[in-house]
């Protein structure tokens, strides 16, 4: 590994500055920076501690919505009453990821900026455009078995793996930032960019911008939402693929709906066709099912992955189907 | 801690005692624990926060000390195996492990036990886990399922799980 300096200041715009000066990173639970620290693929020359800024918290907002502060931890936000009653996909989602431990000191900031576990990104002596721009992408003819099938491209095919991101963007949460001269609030759907020429590139943040909280809008259907997972193990493993989903009906029909993918694109995937075909529809396993294969016509497989468009179709029947009460 | 430095001289708290040292920026919690201050019982498995033999209890909650650097543990309360019991007085969790032959090797039992007790700990709080079948009710009924769902951060390549589950459930009572 290489060294390091190390600072931990008591507020945001010191920290943006520090970083802004270049060849450093904001260091939060340290669960992913700290292991690619060790795997040689992060090589920060300064960490900037932002443990003390004072991020820890989760509050409602006026209308009704949460504010998240980015250095809360995953395991305070899963176990906060107000997501575990308001949005349950949320708590389930972060449950479902990494363990115990690992959850204790992950936070919610940089939980949306981690890296892939493609296992060429984190092997530096492999070719890998996202971490080696230029250099190649071994995975399309090699080890893919659970990378992209969704928006990837021929320079890259990695997945986003985290599961909390899913749910935030089933939930339309907003991102706030810090950069160096504004502060701003991004989508998340605007967030993540896709690989396209350039997967070095993952976020459209600036190169020093600090995530100060996430909001998420209030959706009293959501109340009745899940976060299904499914993995190659039945514990602490990334997904093969998983879904974040609510729905709202009226005697039947669908009034609304919330559909994102996990493990299946290099972002979390917003599954907006499938939510637009469901619209006013009656809830059935057929409408389920139609509407899951709308949204993955978009699928370009690998030799190895194609497996995934059927499992989630599937995982998308059963899922919507047990949130309706109908049987699939 | 001057920015341009890589290392430091910090005051880490360990199992009560405070203890002044001169780091390298890189050392983590487990490295510091085993190479300075002579505490092997916290083990090094994989060292990538994937196995939990390094498990140790920060501020009261169980992390991988090997992802955790040192010098932002300062001021925090890091308790190690050694700090839960001793020979001659074991840890309520402990005694269940030896009573209960939970282990083989015994590599990942330091871990295996840290990671219990605050688990234990997460449960009186009401946490719920990825096999809670209702993460709004705030009381959990502790059962096989939902200990090999919380213990999952801990491997044992021996395959003691079942004792360590038997273990974890006589401790709990």
């Amino acid at each position: 590994m290489r060294e390091f300096a190390y600072a931990r200041p008591e507020h945001a715009e010191e920290a943006v500055r520090l970083v802004a000066a270049g060849d450093a990173a904001y260091l939060a639970g340290g669960t992913n920076l700290v292991d690619l620290m060790k795997l040689g693929v992060a090589r920060p020359g300064l960490l900037v501690d932002i443990t003390a800024l004072g991020l820890d918290f989760v509050t409602e907002l006026p209308d009704g919505g949460l504010r998240i502060g980015a250095g809360t931890r995953n395991s305070d936000l899963a176990a906060s009453s107000l997501v575990r009653r308001g949005y349950p996909m949320l708590t389930q989602a972060i449950l479902a990821g990494a363990s115990g431990q690992l959850r204790n000191l992950a936070t919610v900031g940089g939980n949306l900026l981690q890296r892939t576990r493609c296992s060429y990104f984190q092997d530096a002596s492999k070719p890998c455009n996202k971490r080696n721009p230029g250099s190649g992408c071994p995975a399309r003819t090699g080890e893919h078995h659970n990378l992209a099938i969704l928006g990837a491209s021929e320079h890259c095919i990695a997945t986003h793996p985290s599961d909390m991101a899913v749910a935030l963007s089933a939930l339309d949460a907003v991102v706030h930032v810090r950069e160096p001269d504004v502060q701003r609030e991004t989508p998340l759907a605007d967030f993540y960019l896709l690989p396209g020429d350039r997967p070095d590139r993952e976020t459209a943040l600036h190169p020093a911008a600090l995530i100060t909280a996430i909001d998420i809008p209030p959706l009293p259907f959501a109340r009745r939402s899940t976060y299904r997972k499914i993995r190659e193990r039945a514990s602490y493993a990334f997904a093969t693929g998983s879904l974040a989903a609510a729905i709202d009906l009226a005697d039947g029909i669908v009034r609304d709906v919330r559909l994102s993918f996990g493990a299946l694109a290099p972002v979390p995937w917003r599954a907006r066709l499938a939510e637009e075909a469901l619209r006013g529809q009656p809830a059935s396993p057929e409408a389920f099912r139609d509407a899951a294969a709308r949204e993955l016509a978009a699928a370009r497989p690998l030799r190895d992955n194609a497996y995934k468009i059927n499992l989630v179709t599937a995982a998308t029947v059963q899922v919507l189907s047990g949130l309706s009460e109908v049987t699939p | 801690m001057s920015e341009a430095s890589t290392s430091s001289t910090v005051v880490l708290c360990v199992n009560g005692t405070r203890h002044r040292l001169c780091l390298d920026h890189r050392t983590t919690v487990l490295d510091a624990l085993r190479e300075h201050l002579d505490l092997t019982g916290t083990k090094k498995g994989c060292d990538h926060g994937q196995c939990g033999a390094c498990t140790v209890l920060l501020d009261g909650r169980r992390v991988n000390g090997c992802l955790v650097l040192a010098i932002s543990a300062v001021g925090k309360q890091i308790i190690t195996i050694e700090g839960l019991g001793t020979s001659s007085d074991l840890h309520p969790m402990q005694q269940a492990f030896v009573a209960q032959d939970a282990l083989q090797c015994g590599y990942c039992t330091p871990g295996q036990i840290c990671s219990a007790v605050a688990m234990l700990d997460e449960v009186r709080q009401g946490w719920p886990s990825a096999v809670t079948e209702d993460v709004a009710d705030e009381t959990i009924k502790l059962d096989d399922t939902e200990i090999r769902e919380r213990m999952s951060g801990n491997l044992c390549r021996c395959g003691a799980y079942v004792n360590i589950v038997t273990a974890i459930t006589e401790a709990a009572r």
